[in-house]
């Protein structure tokens, strides 16, 4: 950000650099070829200009000898950065286990974030450095993406679903947010900053930040407002599929089919749930869809999530 | 015709309005889709300089962001659909592949009359939601957006698309039908011009991609009209599902734009090289190389878009894949040029144009194929660069090549080699420097589709606006100089660039039925090499070897 003028973006998470590395390296070798192949087409014609004395004897040239070996070459080329470009894709999938995690949820258009205690804020993302942050990701409305250009990361936001993205932000400082993904009208004002902060501050920030229940607790309180206690709680009349440490387990399907209760398992069992009816279990559950909202939903999934002993950090899409 | 008058051109064939709208020769319905679609590319170009002005400073000062939203929607739809698509394809190739086969006409000329027809027909309607008020999606149309968010005219634009398809997959019929029943006799598969050979893939992927638009179109207005649930997850659909299925479509487009292209330049190179196609094979099988990998690649438009993981990964490999038969000809392209004797008219300026900024896109297309790259640059000015460098610095200037290298056989005038050197070299110029600060600006972060930005980015911006007003002098200049040429041009010899095609064995311009007698074919394409055609070297237009 030197001289007002960008060049190169800053570097502010662990991933940043791996990724900087296989960009210049790209650049390197498109710049090479690129400057090789103009250089040749500018040389031959200045060398093979009508009425030049070059010479033009000898005219047929071996091709398919020479097709082969820039086919090959190319081929040999291209999977190299493809596989290095994979691997270092594939560790979006595997954040830390003791990360931080973080609700983000898009609307048109501002970006609002639920830390684990409860506090909120909108269009600002307040994170410790050092420390692995997963922001798992929703949208109200249309689609929209998180983007931390600093940090080289990028997720969307689908309606529907919940998505995750995660980082380790290695300088303190503020950082553009953006919503690359367009989504209407003012699309280009939903953003904001990533302010990262030392652990101490981080923690000092949080604590100026209020009381208020943590995500979960407003989670547990919805989860009784809105009655699902009544079937799924401890001594209920109605035999429903008991919560407590469900996150993360298979679950036996009425159809033969097991699957994992991850995020996605959880939102379709409450948005739809005679989708997926669990095993032994009369399909009696009511739709949920339209009455809760993305945050209150968001607040249920962490409170359900909080009844599970170990925090796993699954990540199926 | 009696064989003891001159030869009457098709032009000479009636000048009344219903013989220009109810002919069925090949070489007008060519000119018909030409002068509709020039005036689609100047009205998407106005689009696109306007927004270019808009972001010449940081804040929304010129138009409101609702509008600028419909700027660059509008200039999407108009470009890709009213413009790239059909451009090549419909002028060019409408009026050439007969002549380049030794044909009469096309195999269906009627349905091909038809097909302009509907493309008038859908045309229609975008042009109805541009003056209604236009269209907010981008030409994405991705939903939930398109469906229940989107507060413009999205179900007619969408409808205008949808009809504009059957339009592409009535050509792309016509010609895979005229280049398997039509050719001359002697003219074997592997005699045929490189052009034909792009067209003819070109017209697979037409009739093969675009019914999936179609269907992913009227999904979109059953869903916005009759509620109906397919994309909107509230009604159970996955909003993925239409990226699938429009990128299934919308990345085979890519190529169905880009091929004609590379048909042309390979037309052109050899030409004014006096050398053979370097590799003709090479470069044949690789243009039926991308149509069949175009299918493969349309995942790594989502690798950020929350599909699986997995899946991404295999998308990127064929993404690799489908680069090297582009990089096979690039490398043949270059090498025509080797012991050649090389002249300089406006459409090899043109052809070496593209060859560069080709070159340039498609490397810059590596970076987006990188997944952990692509998760950066996705979504930025980066991807506008990359696909203006393919579409705009490598398509329309190959166009243009073709414009110029053919215009004595559209018109039968010559028009002024000068103000078109000139033309090519403005146009370079303002490419470069409208799309190159793309790369830098898209590098550092800056989201594409953006109305306002953080001051930072003004440096690149400015540069790029100055250079999209030196591009659109660029390309208002053959306007006036091919515009005049019509009337004022020296007449054309049949062949004034001694090319080897069929078509410059017929005169300039050709007669209503294209040729007196069927050629007989005897030689291989670009028999530049070849005794024969030394005695047809001179020419006025081109300086006597020593």
């Amino acid at each position: 950000m030197s001289f007002g003028v960008p060049f190169f973006p800053q570097e502010a998470s662990s991933e940043a650099g791996h990724v900087d590395a296989l960009f210049y390296t790209l650049l390197a070798f498109a710049v090479v070829l690129g400057l090789s192949l103009t250089g040749l087409v500018v040389g031959y014609a200045v060398k093979y200009r009508v009425g030049s004395p070059a010479d033009r004897t000898g005219r047929r040239s071996r091709t398919m000898a020479l097709e082969i070996a820039w086919t090959t070459a190319s081929l040999i080329i291209a999977f190299i950065f493809f596989g290095w470009g994979a691997v270092l894709f594939v560790r979006r999938e595997h954040p830390p286990a003791d990360a931080l995690e973080i609700t983000g949820l898009g609307k048109q258009w501002m970006w609002e974030f639920r830390h684990p205690g409860g506090q909120r804020e909108i269009n600002e993302l307040h994170v410790p450095v050092g420390k692995a942050v997963v922001v798992s990701l929703a949208a109200q409305d249309v689609i929209h993406s998180f983007y931390v250009p600093a940090f080289r990361i990028k997720q969307d936001a689908v309606p529907g679903r919940t998505t995750h993205i995660w980082f380790i932000a290695t300088e303190p400082g503020r950082y553009h947010l953006f919503c690359a993904q367009y989504c209407g009208t003012q699309h280009s004002e939903m953003g904001g900053w990533v302010t990262v902060m030392a652990p101490e501050q981080y923690t000092s920030w949080l604590n100026g930040q209020g009381e208020g229940d943590t995500l979960a607790a407003s989670g547990e309180k919805l989860f009784r407002a809105l009655g699902c206690s009544g079937c799924h709680g401890a001594g209920s009349k109605v035999r429903a599929p008991v919560l407590e440490g469900i996150f993360g387990r298979p679950v036996a399907l009425a159809n033969q089919q097991t699957v994992i209760a991850d995020e996605r398992y959880l939102r379709d069992s409450i948005l739809n749930p005679n989708k997926e009816i669990a095993a032994g279990y009369e399909p009696v559950m009511p739709s949920f869809d339209g009455l809760i909202d993305e945050g209150e939903l968001q607040m249920l999934l962490a409170y359900l999530k909080s009844l599970s002993p170990r925090p796993s950090a699954g990540t199926k899409t | 015709m009696t064989s003891a008058m001159m030869p009457s051109t098709y032009l000479a064939e009636g000048s009344s309005p219903g013989a220009w709208l109810l002919t069925t020769d090949h070489k007008r319905v060519a000119w018909l889709y030409l002068v509709s679609l020039t005036a689609f590319f100047f009205l998407g170009g106005a689009m696109a300089v306007l927004m270019r002005v808009e972001l010449a400073t940081p804040a929304g000062d010129l138009v409101a962001d609702d509008i600028y939203n419909r700027l660059f929607s509008l200039h999407g739809i108009i470009m890709v659909w009213f413009f790239l698509v059909p451009s090549i394809p419909a002028t060019l190739g409408n009026f050439l592949l007969p002549l380049m086969i030794g044909a009469r006409d096309l195999a269906f000329p009627r349905l091909n009359l038809a097909s302009w027809y509907v493309f008038i027909f859908g045309s229609l309607f975008a042009l109805f939601s541009v003056v209604a008020g236009g269209v907010d999606t981008g030409w994405t149309f991705y939903t939930p957006l398109s469906t229940l968010y989107a507060n413009g005219f999205v179900s007619t634009a969408a409808l205008g698309v949808f009809i504009v398809g059957f339009s592409t997959i009535m050509t792309g019929i016509n010609f895979i039908v005229t280049v398997h029943t039509l050719r001359a006799p002697g003219l074997t598969w592997f005699r045929l011009p490189i052009f034909v050979w792009t067209l003819y893939a070109t017209s697979l992927v037409m009739v093969l991609a675009t019914p999936v638009l179609a269907a992913s179109l009227i999904l979109i207005v059953l869903e916005r009209v009759f509620g109906i649930g397919i994309f909107n997850p509230d009604l159970g659909g996955d909003p993925l599902l239409f990226q699938h299925l429009f990128w299934f479509y919308s990345h085979p487009a890519v190529y169905i734009m880009i091929l004609p292209g590379m048909g042309v330049v390979s037309e052109v190179l050899p030409c004014f090289s006096r050398r053979p196609l370097f590799g003709y094979k090479a470069v044949a099988l690789s243009s039926m190389a991308i149509a069949v990998f175009g299918f493969l690649v349309w995942g790594h438009h989502m690798f950020v878009s929350g599909q699986s993981a997995y899946g991404s990964v295999i998308f990127s490999f064929l993404s690799f894949c489908v680069a090297i038969p582009s990089a096979i000809k690039v490398f043949n392209w270059s090498l025509t040029l080797r012991k050649g004797e090389i002249s300089f008219e406006t459409s090899m300026l043109y052809a070496l144009f593209f060859l560069g900024l080709f070159t340039f896109g498609g490397l810059a297309g590596l970076f987006l194929a990188a997944l952990a790259v692509d998760v950066h640059l996705h979504d930025t000015y980066f991807v506008i660069a990359h696909f203006h460098y393919i579409m705009v610095g490598g398509m329309v200037t190959a166009y243009m090549a073709g414009l110029h290298f053919w215009w004595p056989k559209l018109t039968g005038r010559m028009y002024s080699e000068t103000a078109g050197r000139i033309a090519a070299t403005v146009t370079f110029v303002g490419f470069n420097l409208t799309f190159f600060p793309q790369y830098m600006l898209g590098f550092d972060g800056m989201p594409r589709r953006y109305h306002t930005y953080p001051p930072e980015f003004q440096f690149w911006h400015v540069l790029s606006s100055a250079g999209a007003v030196v591009l659109a002098i660029g390309y208002l200049m053959p306007l006036f100089y091919l515009g005049s040429s019509l009337f004022r041009g020296a007449r054309a010899p049949d062949n004034p660039w001694n090319a080897t095609g069929l078509e410059w064995q017929t005169s300039s311009p050709p007669p209503p039925h294209n040729f007196e007698t069927i050629p007989v074919v005897t030689r291989p394409a670009y028999a530049y090499d070849m005794k024969g055609l030394e005695h047809e070297r001179f020419s006025p237009h081109r300086p006597a070897p020593p």
